[in-house]
Order: structure tokens, then C-alpha cells, then sequence
């Protein structure tokens, strides 16, 4: 993580403005915030610690968990709602074995539902990472999982 | 300043345009009501309860937001209008969607703003009421105080008056909507989240969201007795009320910051949790007389039994009046106590040199600060701190050393955190990484014992780059040469081979100190505790005179005074060679004022000192001691020593509150009476004499101990007798220049008074010297770098150096006995670097021995980067593992003061 966080204080100046920036970066390397890397923006920054924690939890994108490879995302947006995001929703924690804002035992599946992602006219929709599904039924739902099932498994057998 | 007119409620007000609405409203005695605002924080406009309406204003505007000056035509505004009293009830019922209805059940209930402006608006409580209410578990996990978030409203006060008041950001807010909830980073528990539990935050809270633990189910608010009164701990002055209910202490208020000049609303953990002490159990009450033969004293209250007063007070002055006649006066002692008032101090030094006709008087100032009584009287000629604490705020250059800030005077170091937050440059020099050094642009860490040499070090560099200030040593000062040549041999490499300090740091050092343009010297024991305390005192004065760093507002040489009345002490005359305000007993003049004064022969010799008194009854020269309010059992060095020189007494007296390990080898002890349980006036540490008011009766037999010493002195044959302490304070006025002006009557009316304040209108005095010193010209004088009495060797390789901890204060017998201060750090330990630890083969929380040569405790080891390489640190306050059991007695020549921050020790595993 050291490596990690210098390389990405690298790009930035050290400022109080840069603070979102820089969790943002920070997920986006690390995959979560972890407390130690928080609290290290906050010394580069200047930003009290407690700041720092403050920003991270006002906004929902930011997570102090580790997610796991394939990050589902289920949209209850307004649009998505009508359409039934609701049995979708259902049908991925079945699918996985896991309720909302949990992660699967071999930490290959998290997941956790969002307010809208801006695909309205796709609903209803889910985000896997950081590719978006629309129209979805149940079943399309199943062969999006086990699409990244599959991904996943390749990847291990490549990586033999 | 420019000023404008604005109307508000139909006055027509001149004001300041850069004022708030709401300040000037306030000083117009228009109340606004508000929830996040506090006089002592910065307004943020947050909880909308402070708007009033504005003609020509889109929208209400929150009046602790909004300047005088911006406002539009002209400038009319209504506090009270139909339309914002609407508004305000809208703010209070929505914060009533979610706040329990327990106003009962409440412990701030009668105190709380909420439940104040909900009956004022006639509020509908159920209005909006959430069908989905707060639902956190209340956290008691501090021995502090309590947070209960179900009835935080989310004002923000707790979160910034962490960071304004306190510079700690512990706390913030964190989630947001409805979900929003103030919390340390992580949700961690306040007690590994680096809080100090200052309590400001508590202090502050609206509602009963942030409650003391200690006043839980003891009293509601409108059955508190408040009182006015000065904190008992450090010398910084807090001043706060005490809430008492049926002659006990329900808890400490600080929030009317108005009336606290020191500290406003801040205080520390110990003068906010800390005064259980008052009514502990085991408090003396009664007199108590030794009944068993000495030989067989088991060292326990079991040796004592209850008597009279007039038989205890008899038994007194008999043993006094026998050894009087048998050996003289000056076989007998008296440690007076820098814990007591002013007017007790004047009393005792009064009694023994005019009842029992000897000046052999002395207090713990002789262990603390009387290197800088004759470091700064010589140098300046007055021993105190030069400036006032309020001024550190616009130095640009502060120079801490041998002085850990935030534990012993919590509440300068905040002074110092402003500053350095406003651009000030700190220079930390200490042997330990203090929680200052965090915020310091340079620290450095000397060797214990070296300060003679950085300091001459720094004026090394000074005078070779031409940074001095001539012009003001020239018209000012005298005797430069002597140390210009004394510090010619001390180049930045020599120095830095004797202290440690790199050359290069302390070149940059004295170049920031040199060329501020107001710099300001913060020091404590770590300057004075040393056989070279007044070399130490006297190099900083030097350092100051030589850069024209004293004289002037945010400047000077400001020893930082630990106990609340020491300062005051001192300047009663509780010394063996000085009345009242510093003049000498071997002064003629001086001799035939107090002659007439008190009607009676006075001696002119120069009394002993308490570390000469110790020395000398253990030799059998010194006969009897009357102790008043101190323990040298815990807190002088050598405890052996003491220990054999007090059993080697005919008579020992103890005046006290507790039985302390002190009391329990003496005669006769005698139960005064606690700061709560009297009327005074203590002086603190920037010269500010402040009073003390009676708060609580004193039960049991306890008495005054200005009624103890006046009837002692009175069977001693001479007759002492005042109404109260006001009246002593008329006879101190009357004798001492500095308090010429300073009665009771004008401390109730005017707040505290800083010395010199010489008659009745004189105003007092910020900071000294500003057109001359007062002794006329400064005195530089040059010293020559001695090294500490004992340094490591083989024997005993590790340098122990001592101090104080945030928690706990000096011999412990009055925190030990606060229960949360006890709770929260019950044991001594000592610090040990991981380098050392290492070596040692010693790990965290395991057993440790520490020996010297005087002797040896058992202690834990804390693995701590706090220390560096082979110096070890022990707080003083454990009876049960004193580090005074292994200090080194060894005294500074001029002042007496003993080595207590050095001395070599061994570690060994057990």
C-alpha cells in the first residue's frame, strides 16, 4: 500500500482541495479505503483525520471494505424500480448467496444497490464493475453472473 | 473600524460594520436565540435558529453570519417579526423529529437551549415527528462522560470546539441525511482516537447529548449552588463554577466563557473531571495526635487518635515553645504550601518568623522554579513570567524547552496551538518527542542536562552572523562583553558533540529566534531541575536580552509556573531570604519596616531552605517542622533521605486534607480544608491574582488554615487575629509594593489582577520591563557549560529523567483520589525507547526494576518513540513506584534546586 499511496501522492500538490481526488484514486487503486490509507491522505493533505473520515462516509461511492473481483451494483432508481428492480435485486442475492452489502466467501462477488446510474432508458439496470447491463430479466441477470463466473474462472486457469 | 448606523427592533444602533448582527443585538440586550453558536468558536450558520428578517433581504439571514456592513438600504432588521418566529418553530420541530421527549428523565434538563427555545416557540413536538427515531446505543466507554447521540441535534459545537478550542480534531461529521452523526475517525472508541477528554466539547453541548459521567442521577441543574472559583491544579488560572448540591461537587462549568479571563471556556481533564478529591472519604477531619512511641509506628492512621483542637493546638505550640527555648528559633522549620492561598502563605511565613522567630520558611517553589527566582531577580531583577499567556498568540517565534506544554499547562499550550496555526514558527528543544513537536517547524533533542551549551550555542551563532540587537543592548543592558567572550568556544560542532543537537538545526534555530520580530521563551522544570538550573535561567535570559526579545507585548522569558498558587507563594515571602514581595531579610531597611509593621523583633539572618532543612534534620540540628499542604514523601528527591530526615525529628506537624504519606509520619496533623472550602485568592502564572470562593462547609472538625495558623501563632505568644482573608489581604497590600493596589473587593468587581499593580486604580501589569528592567539595567551573565552531577557509566548506563503527565498531579493526593483521572491511568510506568527496549531484551507492559544508586522500584515498560536512545522517563505521581526513590539530591549551588531530571539508572527484567 506504501508504494501504492506515494505513487498517487505523487500526482497531487498536498492541498486541502485535493482531498476527494485523492480518495478517489486511492479506491480506485486499492479497490476500498483503508484506514491507514485515509488517514495518510489526511497528513499529505493537511486535513485532519476526522475530516478525511468525514468526506469518505458523506459520499456513498466510497467504501472501507475490501469489494470483491466482480463488484455488482443493482440501480433502484426510479425507473429501474418500475421495471422491477426489486425482483432483480432478489434474484442476485439468491444467484450469489449474499444479501446487499455483503461479499462472497472466495471474494470474488460484492454487492449493493445504488440510487440511479443514469441508464433510466435501459432499466431496469445493474453495473458489474464498471460495464452496465440493461433490460434485464432474471435470466438475462444469471447469464451476466455467470459470464463473470466464467471470466473468472479463465482468469485462474490462465493464470496456472 | 469604520461604523455605521443599523435599526434593529426599532433602535437605532452605531455599530462596527465588520460585527454581526447577532454581536451587536447581543451587546444591545436583544436576545437571539441560537443552537451552534458559542462566543468562543467561529459562527458556521448552521442551525438556521438565529435568523431574523432583513428589509430588502431575499431570504432571512442567520444573524451570527451576517455582518452589520452587509447589509442592503438601510440596514433594518426585526429579531421578533411574526415571520421568523415561524421559521424558528419550524427549525426546533423538525429537530423534535427525531430528539427523545425524556426532559424528565434528563440530566440537562433546565440547562438544555432545546428544551429553553421549544418552550419560548410554544413548539409542537409531535409535528414532525419521525416514525423512525435515532436509535444508538449511549456509550459510556470513557470514565468520563457520556455521549448519547440520540439526543445530539448536530450544532457541530462538540466538533469544533475539538478543533478551535482544543486543536485536537477528534471528532467530526460523518454519513450524511438523516444518518448524519458526529464521530471520531473510523467510529473508534474516544479513548484510541487521541482525545485528552478536555471536556470542552461537554462544556459546550446544547442538549444532554454530551453529559459528565460523575453527575449522572446526582441533581438536576436548578438545584445547583453555582460558585466562582479558581481551579486548585497547575498555574495556569482556570477559572470555572463549581456546581455543588448538599455540600458536594455534582460537576464543573465553564461555559459562561465571559467570566473565565484565562481560559474562557477550556479547561483540562483534571480541573473538569478532577475535583472529586474534595469529597473523598478519606479526607482528614478530625485533629489526630500519635498515640504510639515512634519506635513502633506501624505508618497508618492506627498509630492516631482523635483529640481536641485546644488540646491538639496546646500540644503545638508546647512542643514549638520547648525546642524553642531548649535549641533556639532557627531549630525549627516550616514548609509552607504553593497549593494554599495567598493569604495563608503570608500567614504561615508570618507565624514563623515572627511567633517562632526564625526565617527558616521555604516551599516547593524550591524544588521547581527557585532557580528562576534567582536566575531572572539577577538577570531582570524580578523572578516571574515577563509576558501574559494571552499574548503567545501573536508571537511569530515561540521557543518551548524543558517544558511539556500540553500536559502540564494544557491550557498555554492551546495558546501556543493558535499561534502556530496563525503562522507562528514553533522551536521545540526537549529530550522527549512531546506532542508539541507534531506542529514544530524544528525540534531538537538535547541530552539531559546540556541547555547551558545549545543556549550558549545559539548565542554563538547570533553574535558570529551579526543577528544581535545592538541598539537595545547598548541603551538597555550591561555586562554583554563577559558573555560575548564566554560564548566564543561554543561553535554549533562543539555543541552539538555535548547536547546532541545537529549543528545545522541549531544553526536554523537561533536564526528564526534572532530574527522575529516578536519571539516569546516558554520554559519549565526541564530548565530549572538541574545542579545548572540557574546557568540554564540565567542563558535564556541572555538569549533574550541579546536579541531584544523582552520588553514588548508577545515577547520575553516566561517560566511556566506549575502549581496554582506557587507563583503566589513566592511572592507572599514563603522563602528563607525574602517578605512579601521579594524583599530581603537582610535588608535593614526592610528589616525595621516589618519590625514596625508586626511589633516585633524580626532575625536578619537568611533562613534555610527545604532541601537544606531536610539535610540538616537528618544531621539532628533541626528539631521540629511544621508542614503545611505538601508531601515530600512522594515528591522530593531521595525519598529515603526524607523518609530517615523526617523520622529524625523530635516533632513533626502536618497540615492537610489528607493523610498523605507525609501526614502519616508526623506527631501531631491538623485537617484544613480544601480550595472549595475556602475564600482567598490565588496568584498564577502570569502574575494574575485571581480569588477563590467558598463553595461547600467544611465537615467534620476540619478548620480554616488561616483559623489553624492564627491560633498556633497565638499560643506561640503572638497574637494574630483577622476577621477573614479580605482582611489579610488589606495587611499584604499594605507591605507589598507589587500588591499595593490588589484588595478583595476589587478582585470581586474587576476579575484578576496582574502584578506590579501598586495602588487602588492602577490597572495591573500585562508584561515587564517595557521602559526599563526593574532592577534598571539587564544583566548579562556569562556561564560556562557544567555537566550533570551524575552521568551514565557502567554500573548504571541509562539516563532517567522525570516529569508530570496529563492525568495526574504531583504527589497524586488529590487525581488518585478523582476517580476518572484514576481510573483512566491508575499506575506508573516507565518510557523506554524501542532502541533501548531492544538492547534490554524488554517488551511492552512487561515488569521492570529500575535502579540507582539511591534505590529501586518496579515498574512497567512502555516501548514508546516518546523517549530516544538510552534516556528512560517516569512520571512522578506514584507513591507505589516513585521516581524519587531514585532521583539524585545533588543541588544547583545559588538556588538549591535538586537534579531531579537527571540522574543514571540501570533497568533490569523481574
Amino acid at each position: 500500500m506504501e508504494e501504492q499511496l506515494s505513487a498517487i501522492f505523487a500526482r497531487f500538490r498536498g492541498t486541502a482541495g485535493e482531498v476527494i481526488p485523492l480518495l478517489q484514486k486511492t479506491q480506485e487503486e486499492l479497490g476500498f479505503l483503508p484506514e491507514e490509507a485515509m488517514r495518510r491522505i489526511g497528513d499529505f493533505a493537511g486535513v485532519p483525520f476526522s475530516k478525511v473520515y468525514g468526506v469518505a462516509t458523506f459520499y456513498t461511492m466510497f467504501r472501507f471494505t475490501p469489494v470483491g473481483k466482480y463488484h455488482v451494483c443493482v440501480c433502484r432508481g426510479t425507473a429501474c424500480h418500475v421495471r422491477g428492480a426489486d425482483q432483480i435485486l432478489e434474484h442476485v442475492e439468491r444467484e450469489l448467496g449474499i444479501s446487499e452489502n455483503e461479499t462472497t466467501g472466495d471474494g470474488e462477488f460484492s454487492l449493493e444497490t445504488v440510487a440511479c446510474i443514469g441508464c433510466c432508458a435501459l432499466a431496469p439496470c445493474i453495473t458489474v464493475n464498471s460495464d452496465v447491463h440493461g433490460r434485464l430479466t432474471s435470466k438475462k441477470a444469471s447469464q451476466v453472473l455467470k459470464k463473470a463466473r466464467g471470466a473468472a474462472l479463465k482468469e485462474e486457469e490462465d493464470g496456472k | 473600524m469604520e461604523y455605521v448606523y443599523c435599526i434593529i427592533d426599532g433602535k437605532k444602533i452605531e455599530s462596527d460594520k465588520d460585527r454581526t448582527i447577532l454581536e451587536v443585538a447581543q451587546e444591545n440586550g436583544i436576545q437571539i436565540p441560537t443552537l451552534c453558536h458559542s462566543d468562543v468558536l467561529a459562527p458556521t450558520g448552521a442551525c438556521r435558529l438565529c435568523l431574523v428578517e432583513v428589509t430588502g433581504a431575499r431570504t432571512l439571514m442567520p444573524s451570527c453570519a451576517t455582518r452589520i456592513g452587509d447589509l442592503p438600504g438601510e440596514r433594518i432588521v426585526q429579531t421578533h417579526s411574526d415571520k421568523v418566529r415561524q421559521a424558528r418553530r419550524i427549525v426546533l420541530e423538525l429537530l423534535w423529529s427525531a430528539h427523545p421527549n425524556d426532559c424528565t428523565l434528563c440530566e440537562k434538563s433546565g440547562a438544555c437551549d432545546l428544551q429553553k427555545y421549544s418552550y419560548e416557540y410554544n413548539v409542537d413536538i409531535e409535528k414532525y415527528r419521525s416514525r423512525d427515531p435515532y436509535d444508538f446505543a449511549p456509550d459510556y466507554n470513557n470514565p468520563y462522560y457520556v455521549r448519547d447521540y440520540n439526543k445530539c441535534i448536530l450544532c457541530g459545537r462538540c466538533i469544533r470546539a475539538c478543533a478551535e478550542l482544543q486543536g485536537n480534531y477528534v471528532l467530526d461529521f460523518a454519513r450524511r441525511g438523516f444518518s448524519t452523526m458526529v464521530s471520531t475517525p473510523m467510529g473508534a472508541e474516544l479513548m484510541d482516537a487521541n482525545c485528552v477528554f478536555c471536556g470542552n466539547c461537554v462544556a459546550l453541548c446544547p442538549t444532554g447529548a454530551l453529559v459528565e459521567k460523575e453527575r449522572l442521577g446526582r441533581g438536576r441543574e436548578w438545584e445547583f449552588q453555582k460558585t466562582h472559583t479558581t481551579c486548585p491544579y497547575c498555574g495556569c488560572g482556570c477559572t470555572f463554577e463549581l456546581c455543588t448540591k448538599d455540600n458536594e461537587i455534582i460537576k464543573v462549568d465553564s461555559s459562561d466563557a465571559r467570566k473565565n479571563i484565562v481560559n474562557r471556556t477550556a479547561l483540562c481533564v483534571k480541573g473538569r473531571f478532577g475535583l472529586g478529591f474534595v469529597n473523598s472519604a478519606d479526607r482528614l477531619n478530625h485533629p489526630l495526635v500519635r498515640r504510639v512511641p515512634k519506635g513502633e509506628a506501624t505508618g497508618t492512621l492506627q498509630d492516631y487518635e482523635r483529640a481536641p483542637w485546644n488540646e491538639v493546638l496546646d500540644l503545638v505550640a508546647n512542643r514549638l515553645l520547648e525546642i524553642k527555648a531548649a535549641c533556639g528559633p532557627d531549630a525549627i522549620g516550616g514548609f509552607s504550601s504553593a497549593r494554599a492561598t495567598n493569604e495563608e502563605n503570608y500567614l504561615f511565613q508570618k507565624m514563623m518568623r515572627a511567633a517562632v522567630g526564625t526565617n527558616n520558611v521555604d516551599h516547593c517553589a524550591r524544588l521547581c522554579h527557585a532557580s528562576t527566582v534567582a536566575g531572572l531577580a539577577k538577570a531582570f531583577g524580578s523572578g516571574a513570567m515577563t509576558n501574559s499567556i494571552d499574548e503567545i498568540i501573536d508571537s511569530d517565534c515561540i521557543l518551548v524547552t524543558g517544558s511539556n506544554t500540553t500536559e502540564t499547562h494544557p491550557i498555554v499550550s492551546l495558546e501556543i496551538k493558535k499561534a502556530v496555526s496563525r503562522g507562528a514558527r514553533l522551536i521545540v528543544i526537549e529530550p522527549r518527542n512531546i506532542e508539541l513537536c507534531d506542529i514544530a517547524e524544528i525540534n531538537l533533542h538535547q541530552r539531559p542536562g546540556t541547555d547551558v551549551a545549545w543556549l550558549n550555542g545559539m548565542m554563538h551563532v547570533i553574535i558570529e552572523e551579526g543577528l544581535e540587537d545592538r541598539e537595545f543592548m547598548e541603551e538597555r543592558c550591561e555586562n554583554f562583553d563577559a558573555v560575548r567572550e564566554a560564548v566564543k568556544g561554543y561553535t554549533p560542532e562543539r555543541v552539538e558533540r555535548i547536547t546532541g543537537i545537529p549543528a545545522d538545526d541549531l544553526r536554523r534555530a537561533a536564526r528564526i529566534y534572532a530574527t522575529a520580530e516578536r519571539a516569546t521563551i516558554l520554559y519549565a522544570m526541564g530548565i530549572t531541575q538541574h545542579t545548572s538550573g540557574t546557568d540554564n535561567v540565567l542563558s535564556v535570559a541572555n538569549l533574550a536580552m541579546l536579541c531584544g526579545q523582552i520588553g514588548r507585548r508577545s515577547t520575553g522569558v516566561n517560566p511556566l509556573r506549575g502549581q496554582n498558587n506557587v507563583q503566589g507563594a513566592c511572592d507572599m515571602g514563603a522563602l528563607p531570604n525574602v517578605y512579601p514581595g521579594y524583599q530581603r531579610v537582610d535588608d535593614f531597611s526592610v528589616q525595621a519596616k516589618f519590625e514596625q509593621a508586626w511589633g516585633v523583633k524580626l532575625d536578619n539572618k537568611i533562613g534555610m531552605t527545604v532541601t537544606r532543612m531536610m539535610e540538616v534534620a537528618q544531621g539532628g540540628t533541626l528539631k521540629a517542622l511544621y508542614i503545611m499542604g505538601e508531601n515530600p514523601m512522594v515528591t522530593d528527591p531521595d525519598i529515603s533521605h526524607v523518609e530517615k530526615a523526617l523520622r529524625n525529628l523530635d516533632f513533626l506537624v502536618v497540615q492537610d486534607i489528607f493523610p498523605t504519606e507525609t501526614a502519616l509520619l508526623a506527631d501531631v496533623i491538623l485537617p484544613g480544608v480544601s480550595f472549595a472550602e475556602k475564600t482567598g485568592t490565588f496568584t498564577n502564572t502570569e502574575r494574575r491574582v485571581q480569588m477563590v470562593r467558598q463553595a461547600i462547609e467544611p465537615l467534620g472538625e476540619r478548620r480554616q488554615d488561616f483559623q489553624i495558623i492564627c491560633e498556633v501563632s497565638r499560643r506561640l505568644g503572638y497574637k494574630m487575629s483577622y476577621s477573614d482573608q479580605a482582611a489579610v489581604m488589606k495587611e499584604i497590600a499594605k507591605l507589598t509594593p507589587s500588591y499595593g493596589g490588589i484588595s478583595h473587593k476589587r478582585l470581586e468587581t474587576e476579575g484578576g489582577l496582574q502584578w506590579p499593580c501598586t495602588d487602588s486604580r492602577h490597572p495591573g501589569t500585562a508584561f515587564l520591563h517595557s521602559g526599563g528592567f526593574v532592577r534598571g539595567r539587564g544583566l548579562f551573565s556569562p556561564c560556562e557549560y557544567r555537566d550533570p552531577a551524575e552521568l551514565p557509566d557502567e554500573a548504571f548506563p541509562i539516563t532517567l529523567t522525570t516529569g508530570r503527565v496529563l492525568e495526574h498531579y504531583h504527589s497524586g493526593s488529590m487525581t488518585r483520589r478523582s476517580a476518572p483521572l484514576n481510573e483512566h491511568v491508575p499506575t506508573a510506568w516507565v518510557e523506554i525507547s524501542p532502541d533501548l527496549a531492544k538492547n534490554l531484551g524488554v517488551k511492552e507492559g512487561e515488569r521492570v526494576a529500575v535502579t540507582s544508586r539511591r534505590g529501586r522500584i518496579e515498574t512497567v515498560a512502555r516501548v514508546t518513540n516518546k523517549v530516544n536512545g538510552d534516556v528512560i522517563f517516569i512520571p512522578f505521581h506514584f507513591a507505589e513506584a516513585a521516581a524519587n526513590r531514585l532521583t539524585n539530591p545533588a543541588l544547583d549551588p545559588v538556588a538549591q534546586i535538586p537534579e531531579y531530571k537527571v540522574c543514571a539508572v540501570r533497568i533490569d527484567r523481574v
